[in-house]
């Protein structure tokens, strides 16, 4: 028990954090302009296998960073017209995304690499394994200081929380939501980018196994707030850290635990904490309201 | 003030130094909402320095002209002319960059915004990268001063009262710089003593040069405030006048199409027995003051006593109380109806002992809005003869549905005349009065009614009070509770004040006046 708190648990904990919390900063920003984003798990999807591609193509881990990100504001985009110009149902909108995605990878895969569903290996010197760990803290302090201490922020949250009376004070309703959920999917991109390019050294299929969901649990359990998003980010990291560790360490009568129920931790714990403990979590006002002037 | 700077990405305001006389002037606007042709043709004119009331019934199209004003709309056709040149108008914020700042019916603030923020909001001083709240903060405390409106910029909106909601709203606009102000309804939230107030703020920012526009269907108010009257009537523009040579009577004709009788016509009442009997009757709040405080009075059969009190002081848990829909644990003290204890039955069991209610609160207690009219008449009497049929009961029956929605569609004039459609189709006015006639249609033997005519036209006023007195003729007890100082003391027979939860005083409505009943809502003695 004693060996399974160590710096490497520490490490290995801060390393599974950081893509959840780029994407629930990228959550943040979307659903504090109103805009429910359930697409974070598709937009992370695409950055993920974008930037393994790229990065393979072309040698470089920064264009493929920079392609992830790309890629997931190519999604945030279709997810925020739909949403705020087509004032479509903003939760279906996200599932049609996420199943998209979920299969664009198999498909782009088969045709580029003729794999089904993934990348080849990228050699090791290709890897950005600290790059967006930094980005991702250090984003923390940096969004606070945005919706918190700018104009920008102020506009934001307002039309999260009621766009009818950004409208009468002359804040462009349409124009910060589409500010928010574009920035929503160049973060989500980042985090999956991290993933395929930073944690791994390819692409797999359907690898962020429902990441984007627990950003946006940790999202609702931070209350819609950098701070405590992060250490939201932070306890669902341990948890999974954790989870690793344990495999092959504890015993029942004897036998090991099956892999399979450890790695149910972080999942259960989700629940767990949205059921129980956030009781008092309250959303932006208008989430997932799509805004109309005229009635 | 301090070198302003509310334009990160925005265009500077433009400080109107009228050379007109005009300040703003509608020409021919019309504006059609599917069929509805809510503007038509429409010619508005105000003055620069007065205040300017537009008055009429609801959907007579003011909002919808001052909408248009304010760039919410955009007009089908027509023009404004703003200090006698015309202007494109297409959204708030070319509104706001001319010089028109709107104080809405429903505030618009972000309620868990503080006062500073949502008076910057959009207009936010200091650069892009930092948002200067001290700085506003300073200027507001200035405006504050210079026109009586104080407010703490720091406090967060949802902690303040609506009259302070409604000054940080007046504040919003003038730290605009707004030289045209445009309130719609803007005294419907506000107590007889915050109206007086309201009223002197107004008068001194027309002193300082404003113009002010004031959206109002209250007579007495449009008489006390303004210098110009313009009336409209079913999207159309029927009359302006000169406050000065008009009255209520002109105006109420104007606005109806009719003559109109502004006050009730009743005789006196002949109470009988006492139906409802309330003794030391309380609310009680875990971890707070009651909301009731030991009530005690009577209703006897045939008698209107009405209850006025300032908003919130307990009027709502009373009426709920007695209603039956307050927890029985959170009571002390006892109902009686008719000489029994009702203190813990059900509202179903009150309902049926001929106890009906009309609520302050028509979508959250009286309504389902996306229900027909014919399901909405049914409400209370939904689980029994005569609307139910067949098998014990179980069915409801469709034709004796639409039988009894279509007796009081018409017994109660309820426009449109369509049984089939949902209520959320229907004019306030014209909700209150379905509403009404359900609760009318089970005969009462008492009837709990909060504020009947909240938000409804003067014509349907007219209509639901000579309704009232019909009942209370007819031997039923009648408890009433109004906000309007003047629905309450000409319709109630007895006239009890209530004051934090208390009932602190009886006075007689017939002799009774304004002064008195004021210092009795808001002191208490």
């Amino acid at each position: 028990m004693k060996d399974l708190f160590t710096i490497a648990l520490f490490w290995s904990t801060i390393r599974t954090a950081t893509p959840l919390l780029l994407a629930a900063m990228g959550g943040l920003f979307s659903e504090r302009s109103g805009v429910i984003n359930i697409a974070l798990e598709g937009m992370m999807l695409a950055g993920a296998f974008t930037a393994a591609a790229v990065t393979y193509a072309a040698g470089n881990p920064f264009a493929g960073l920079a392609a992830g990100m790309a890629a997931g504001l190519l999604i945030a985009a279709i997810h925020a017209v739909v949403s705020i110009r087509y004032r479509a149902d903003q939760v279906v909108t996200g599932t049609a995304i996420n199943i998209l995605m979920f299969g664009m990878p198999a498909f782009l895969s088969g045709a580029f690499f003729l794999s089904s569903g993934s990348t080849p290996q990228i050699p090791r010197e290709h890897l950005v394994p600290w790059l967006p760990i930094v980005i991702a803290f250090g984003l923390v302090p940096t969004i606070w200081y945005v919706l918190y201490k700018t104009p920008f922020g102020l506009r934001l949250r307002s039309v999260g929380e009621n766009p009818e009376a950004a409208d009468a004070a002359g804040v462009p309703v349409a124009r910060m939501r589409y500010a928010g959920v574009l920035l929503s999917g160049v973060l989500a991109g980042l985090g999956g980018a991290y993933l395929s390019i930073g944690q791994s050294s390819l692409f797999t299929r359907n690898m962020t196994s429902g990441r984007g969901f627990i950003a946006l649990a940790a999202l609702i359990f931070g209350k819609w707030r950098p701070v405590q998003t992060m250490l939201a980010c932070l306890l669902f990291g341990f948890t999974e850290a954790v989870s690793y560790q344990m495999q092959g360490v504890f015993k029942f009568s004897g036998e090991d635990i099956p892999v399979q129920f450890i790695q149910m931790v972080p999942y259960v714990l989700t629940i767990i904490v949205l059921a129980g403990f956030i009781g008092h979590s309250r959303p932006p006002r208008a989430l997932g309201m799509p805004y109309q002037k005229e009635r | 003030m301090s070198k302003a700077g509310p334009n990160w990405g925005f265009p500077k305001t433009k400080v109107l130094r009228p050379k007109t006389k005009v300040m703003i002037e509608l020409r021919n606007i019309s504006k059609r909402f599917g069929a509805v042709l809510a503007n038509d043709q429409i010619n508005i004119k105000v003055e620069t320095g007065t205040i300017h009331a537009i008055v009429g019934e609801n959907g007579a199209g003011k909002s919808t002209a001052m909408r248009i004003a304010y760039g919410f709309y955009t007009p089908d056709s027509g023009e404004i002319l703003i200090d006698g040149q015309v202007h494109q108008i297409r959204t708030p914020h070319d509104a706001i960059a001319l010089g028109i700042g709107m104080v809405h019916q429903h505030f618009m603030l972000v309620d868990t915004m503080s006062v500073a923020e949502n008076i910057v909001l959009g207009a936010e001083p200091g650069s892009a990268l930092a948002l200067d709240l001290a700085t506003a903060s300073s200027q507001i405390r200035k405006l504050s001063e210079e026109f009586k409106l104080s407010v703490d910029p720091g406090a967060l909106i949802e902690s303040l009262s609506v009259g302070q909601q409604q000054r940080v709203e007046l504040l919003k606009a003038l730290y605009r710089k707004a030289q045209l102000l445009i309130l719609d309804e803007p005294t419907a939230v506000l107590t007889p003593q915050e109206v007086e107030e309201f009223f002197a703020i107004l008068r001194s920012m027309r002193e300082q040069g404003k113009t002010i526009v004031i959206i109002t269907h209250k007579l007495s108010e449009v008489l006390a405030i303004s210098d110009d009257v313009t009336v409209m009537r079913d999207g159309k523009v029927v009359g302006r006048v000169k406050t000065k040579e008009t009255n209520a009577a002109e105006l109420a004709r104007l606005m109806v199409g009719r003559e109109v009788l502004l006050r009730v016509e009743k005789t006196d009442a002949k109470p009988g027995v006492p139906r409802l009997e309330v003794v030391d009757l309380s609310v009680n709040v875990k971890g707070s003051t009651p909301r009731v405080d030991k009530v005690s009075f009577k209703v006897r059969a045939g008698e209107i006593v009405g209850i006025a009190g300032v908003e919130g002081n307990g009027q709502t848990e009373l009426i709920e109380a007695l209603a039956g829909l307050v927890e029985s644990s959170q009571l002390s003290g006892s109902i009686n109806f008719e000489g029994r204890d009702i203190t813990r039955q059900s509202a179903r069991a009150r309902r049926e002992q001929g106890i009906a209610h009309i609520p302050e609160d028509r979508h959250r207690r009286g309504l389902l809005l996306e229900f027909s009219l014919a399901e909405n008449s049914i409400l209370g009497v939904h689980y029994r003869p005569p609307v139910t049929a067949y098998a014990g009961n179980v069915f409801l029956d469709n034709a004796a549905i639409q039988q009894r929605a279509n007796e009081i569609i018409q017994g109660f004039d309820v426009r449109p005349a369509n049984a089939a459609l949902p209520a959320r189709a229907l004019s306030g006015g014209n909700q209150q009065k379905l509403i009404i006639g359900r609760e009318f249609k089970v005969d009462p033997r008492l009837l709990l009614v909060s504020q009947p005519t909240r938000g409804v036209d003067i014509g349907a006023i007219e209509f639901i009070h000579r309704k009232l007195v019909a009942l209370r003729d007819g031997g039923c007890a009648i408890l009433l509770v109004s906000a309007e100082l003047e629905e309450v003391t000409s319709l109630s027979d007895r006239l009890l004040i209530i004051h934090k939860g208390r009932i602190v005083g009886e006075v007689d409505p017939k002799v009774t006046t304004v002064e008195e009943i004021g210092l009795l809502m808001t002191r208490g003695h």
